[in-house]
This record gives C-alpha cells, structure tokens and sequence, in this order.
C-alpha cells in the first residue's frame, strides 16, 4: 500500500517534471542551430552558406520569372483583323494562358487596351478599338476571371505600336494591349 | 474683350446704306441651291486712297488683297485679273454716275465691287460698292468706319451682306473652324477664323481630344479627351469657363453632335455594352437611348429640322451609313458602295450627307442625298480625305487630307471644285469642325 503510494507520489511529480523538461528541451533545441553554429566546423558553415545561396537563388529566379511573367503579360499582345473584333485562335490562345496567370494571381487586375491601325476614320476606329477590348474581357470573363478585375479602355488608333504605313505594321497595331494596374 | 467686342462693334461700326438712285431690286444672282454653279466674272479693282496728301498704296493693296481673298473664297466668283482693267482706280470714279460700265462689261466683268478708304483722324473709313455691271447699276453700297485693326471685320462684314444680297441666305463670313492639332506634342483642340486666319488654342489637356462639335448657337463646344485616363464627353462654354463631363464608367463616349436649336446632344456611348447612340441634355445627363443593336452604332449627325439623324454602324458586318428618327421608328440604311462608309455630316441646307468612303484602298469623300440618290465622289487620287464638316450655309466643305503628306485641313466648295488648304501648323490638323454664323463676331 505505501509502496504504491510512493509510486503514485513519484509518477506525480516525474511525469509533469519529465514533460516540463521535455517541452523546455524542445524549446532549447528550437534556439539551439544559433548557439551551435558558432561552434560548427567550417565544412558545416560552408554547407549552411550555400544552402542560404541556394534559397536567395531560387528566390531570385521565382522574383524574375514573376517579373517575366508580368513582363510577357503586358508585352505580348493579341491581334485582330482589319475591321474586326472577333478573337483569333492564337489570341484565345493567349487569353486562356492570361487567365491562367490571373487566377494565379487573385489580386491583379488588369486594364484591356483596344488599338486599331491608321485606316479608317478615327471616330469608327474609337468604336471598334471598343469592341476588342469588350470582346477581350468577355472571353476572360467567360473563363472565370472576375469582371471587376477588369477594364477596358478604346485608343482607337490614337497610340500605334508602329507608326509606319504598311502592312506590317498596321497588323501589329490591331491590337489589344494589358496594363497590369 | 466680349464687351470691348461689342462696343466696337455698336460704336465703330457706323453702317450707311447707300443706295443712292433706285431702290435695290432683291433680284438672287446666285443660287446656292444649284448643284453646279457658274462662277460669275467679277471685277475688284484696287481700293480707291481717297485721304489726300500721303498715299497709302501698301494698305490700298493689303484691303484689295482682303476684299479679293475673302470673296474667292465663297466659290461664286470668278475674280478677274486687274492687269486686264481699262481704267486707273485711283482716277476713276465710285459711283454709278462717274462709272463707265463699257470699261467693266469689255473686259468681261458681270459684277463689279468699287471701293474707297480714308483716314478720319485714327480711324479708318471705308465706301464698298457693288454693281451689276452688266444693268449699269448698284446692287448695294456700305460704309464702314473702323480702327486700322478692324480692318478684316469690316471686309468681312460686307462680304457677309454681299452673299446675303447676292443669294438670298447669310454667308460664313461669321464662322469659325474647329480642328484638332498636334502642335504642342499632344492633341488639343484650336479655333481658327472660317479661313484659317489667327488660329489659337482651345484645350490644354495633355493628352488626347477629339472630335469638337458645336452647338447651333456658336456657345458650347462639345468633344472628347483623355484626362481623366478614359474617353469621356466634355460641354464647354467657349467664352466663360463652365461646363459638363459625361463620365461613364468602361464608357467609350465619343462623336458628340449638337441638336439644331436645342440645348441637347446625341453622341455615341457605351457604358451599357456595345457602342449606342444617346440622347443628352447639355448639362450632360442622358435622356434617352436611340439605337439599339449588337454592334458598333457611332457619329451620329443631325437633319437640320433636328427630327432624323445618319449615324455609322456596322450591324450589316460592314461600317455603313443609316437614317432613323429621333423619335424612334427603324434606322434605315442609306449607303450600299463600298464595304466602308463613315462620318457622316448631313448638310445644314438639308439635302445631302457628306461622308467618308473607300474605294481602291483610298479613303475619300462623298455626298449621298439624304433618300440616297447619288452617291458622288468629291475627292479623288489625292491622298486619304476624311472629317468632312459643312460651312454653315451648306456651300462649302471643310475636310482633313494626308494629300502632301502630314494632314492638314482643307476645303472645297460642295461640289468637289477648288479644293485648297486651309492653314499650316507644327504637327498634323485632323477633325475640322466648321462652327455656325457667330453673333458678337
């Protein structure tokens, strides 16, 4: 009887003391890598450095794979035939990588540019630079972007890409440009 | 300067008409309403330095030039060459009693514009006069009494009763132009006299405006710019500094066109979805929404009984030009060539559109009868022609063309002919818009 009641007594005591000095260890451990490493050897330090290297590298290449990624989203412009608002497959291609992105990234919105080349008068080209850029948010909104995230605005062809009297140049300026704001 | 203007005006302007023999017969020499008219031969010898003394040649020639220029400009005349003339200006004499017709009808005049000027102390005075030389008689006869400054105005103001008397309706002498320039780096909107004189700066926003629109009362200048970020309607009071923004949120509000006598605008929104016309008071508050359709509706234009209206859409998959009613009704369509017909302006004489079409991948105008006879082409191989605007009595056409390479504004008489440039700036002029006869002008 007294046997167990000193065995009782003594499990009393140990157990909270044993789980107090094992939260305490826990404690000491987790200040532990600070207090230690002045202690380490030098192949340990080096191994330390480049493991902070590594992450500072990988942090960089994220950083400038997300300025790349702005950066492309804001370059790189989808097209339109003479006259015409209707997207094209390689835009509706590129739309559906700019919703992508945008889900990825819930708190960007985005300004929806419509441009038209020189031809054409410039109040009609007001009007039609109007519709891409309409016809542009209703496709990323039918893929599930949130309309709010989204405005649009019609240059007509009031800021070409390429102010040359070509082809060329009017087919780079039929265009739908994103500003991220 | 309104008031200086108007005191001028009352306290310079001492108008005599001096029909001296027989009452003036309201005979219409001129009718505007042709579509091909004949330039009528017409004599304007130098003014006549009646001062005594010093003569004043430089500015007998400048007034010659003024009178000569600013009668031209209407298209009616054919402004004979003064080294055909019989008679020395300076010798001969200014009314119909001292004036030998034979000289004028020999050298193939029909009308005949004598003039005088002198100096009464500082001011200037001056006697026009015109006569059918042909009858031997006086059409009518001014005189004016102004500042050396005022010069201009003076000629201006009896060309204005000239075309009057001689057609039956007020000419443009009044009127202004409207256009766009790219002069300071940015689009800003300037007012130029009717003949591209003393043009001066209207905006200073810094960005993009277009499309200028005045009201039928020569007050408001309606247009659209940029600086708020977005194309938003502006309503400007021209003299005093007041006015309205249509701001409309994802809007493209654009082509701003006044109702004749009404203090009210239809212009081409789309705050709703697509491209609309609408109906707006002039402090900006939308009022009605007059097309409704899938696709692009824009520039509209106004009948000058303020009931129909042309507008551009492109709801048969081309832009093309349509008529519809204020009040409602279907919109009908008005142009069938070509697969691009844009900017109508329909005339303020009520019988034609004048609008932009392409044909051979050149942009040109046109004019359509307003039940769609026609069309004819007014422009041709000259570059690209767009923004036609109407002179206020509907007999000329201002527009913008690329013809010598930079745009410049431009103007023609109604039915193509003599087609010249109006005025140089630094940097490109597009968007003329041509104001109504101004009071206090």
């Amino acid at each position: 009887m007294t046997k167990r009641f000193w065995i009782g007594l003594a499990l009393l005591l140990v157990i909270p003391g044993l789980i107090f000095t094992a939260s305490c260890a826990k404690k000491q451990v987790k200040s532990e890598p600070g207090v230690t490493g002045t202690e380490s050897t030098g192949a340990k330090r080096l191994e330390g450095d480049a493991q902070a290297r590594a992450l500072e590298e990988e942090r960089l290449r994220e950083q400038r794979a997300e300025m790349a990624a702005r950066q492309k989203f804001q370059n790189e412009d989808i097209h339109f035939e003479f006259d015409k608002s209707g997207l094209l497959p390689e835009a509706k291609r590129i739309l559906r990588d700019r919703a992508k992105w945008m889900m990825a990234h819930p708190n960007t919105s985005v300004i929806v540019e419509g441009h038209c080349d020189e031809r054409g008068t410039s109040e009609y080209n007001m009007a039609l630079g109007d519709r891409r850029a309409s016809s542009t948010k209703s496709f990323l909104v039918n893929v599930g972007i949130a309309s709010q995230r989204l405005t649009t605005i019609s240059y007509g062809e009031e800021k070409p890409l390429d102010p040359a009297n070509n082809d060329e140049a009017w087919a780079k300026n039929r265009r739908v440009h994103f500003v991220l704001e | 300067m309104k008031r200086s203007h108007l005191f001028v005006i009352l306290a310079l302007f001492v108008i005599l008409v001096v029909c001296l023999n027989r009452p003036c017969q309201a005979r219409v020499y001129i009718d505007i309403n042709a579509p091909y008219l004949r330039k009528i031969p017409t004599a304007i010898p130098i003014f006549k330095d009646m001062s005594g003394g010093q003569p004043h040649s430089q500015l007998a020639k400048t007034l010659s030039e003024l009178l000569t220029e600013s009668t031209d400009f209407t298209g009616f005349f054919k402004i004979l060459d003064r080294e055909s003339f019989l008679e020395d200006p300076q010798e001969a004499g200014l009314v119909q009693r001292e004036i030998n017709f034979k000289n004028w009808t020999d050298v193939g005049a029909e009308l005949l514009i004598k003039c005088g000027f002198k100096y009464n102390g500082d001011l200037l005075e001056m006697e026009l006069r015109l006569f059918d030389a042909f009858d031997g008689r006086l059409i009518m006869g001014k005189r004016y009494t102004g500042r050396q400054e005022d010069k201009r105005r003076i000629i201006h103001r009896f060309c204005d009763e000239m075309i009057l008397r001689l057609t039956g309706h007020r000419g443009i002498f009044s009127s202004q132009i409207g256009f766009v320039s790219t002069t300071t780096g940015s689009k800003e909107i300037y007012i130029a006299d009717f003949d591209g004189y003393n043009p001066r700066r209207f905006t200073d926003t810094g960005t993009i405006t277009l499309f200028p629109a005045w009201s039928s009362d020569g007050k408001w200048l309606a247009y659209t710019d940029y600086r708020h970020g977005k194309p938003d309607i502006f309503i400007r009071h021209i003299k005093e500094k007041r006015g309205t923004v249509v701001s409309l949120k994802g809007s493209t509000s654009i082509t701003p066109a006044w109702v004749p006598g009404q203090f009210a605008l239809l212009a081409s929104l789309s705050h709703e979805g697509n491209p609309s016309i609408y109906l707006l008071s002039g402090n900006g508050k939308i009022m009605r929404k007059l097309t409704r359709h899938w696709g692009i509706d824009v520039a509209p234009t106004l009948s000058p009984d303020g009931k129909k209206f042309a507008f551009v859409s492109n709801r048969s998959g081309s832009p093309q030009i349509y008529v519809k009613n204020v009040a409602g009704g279907n919109a009908r369509r008005l142009t069938y060539e070509g697969r691009y017909n844009t900017s109508p302006q329909w005339s303020p004489r009520g019988n034609f559109i004048a609008y932009v079409g392409l044909s051979k991948g050149q942009f040109d105008i046109y004019l359509i009868g307003a039940e769609g006879q026609g069309p004819i082409q007014l422009t041709q191989g000259a570059g690209n022609n767009e923004s036609p605007t109407w002179s206020p009595d509907g007999t000329l056409i201002a527009f913008s063309s690329n013809r010598e390479g930079p745009s410049r504004i431009y103007v023609m008489n109604a039915n193509g002919t003599d087609q010249r440039r109006l005025l140089i700036l630094n940097g490109e002029q597009t968007n003329p818009s041509w104001s109504p006869r101004l009071t206090g002008y």
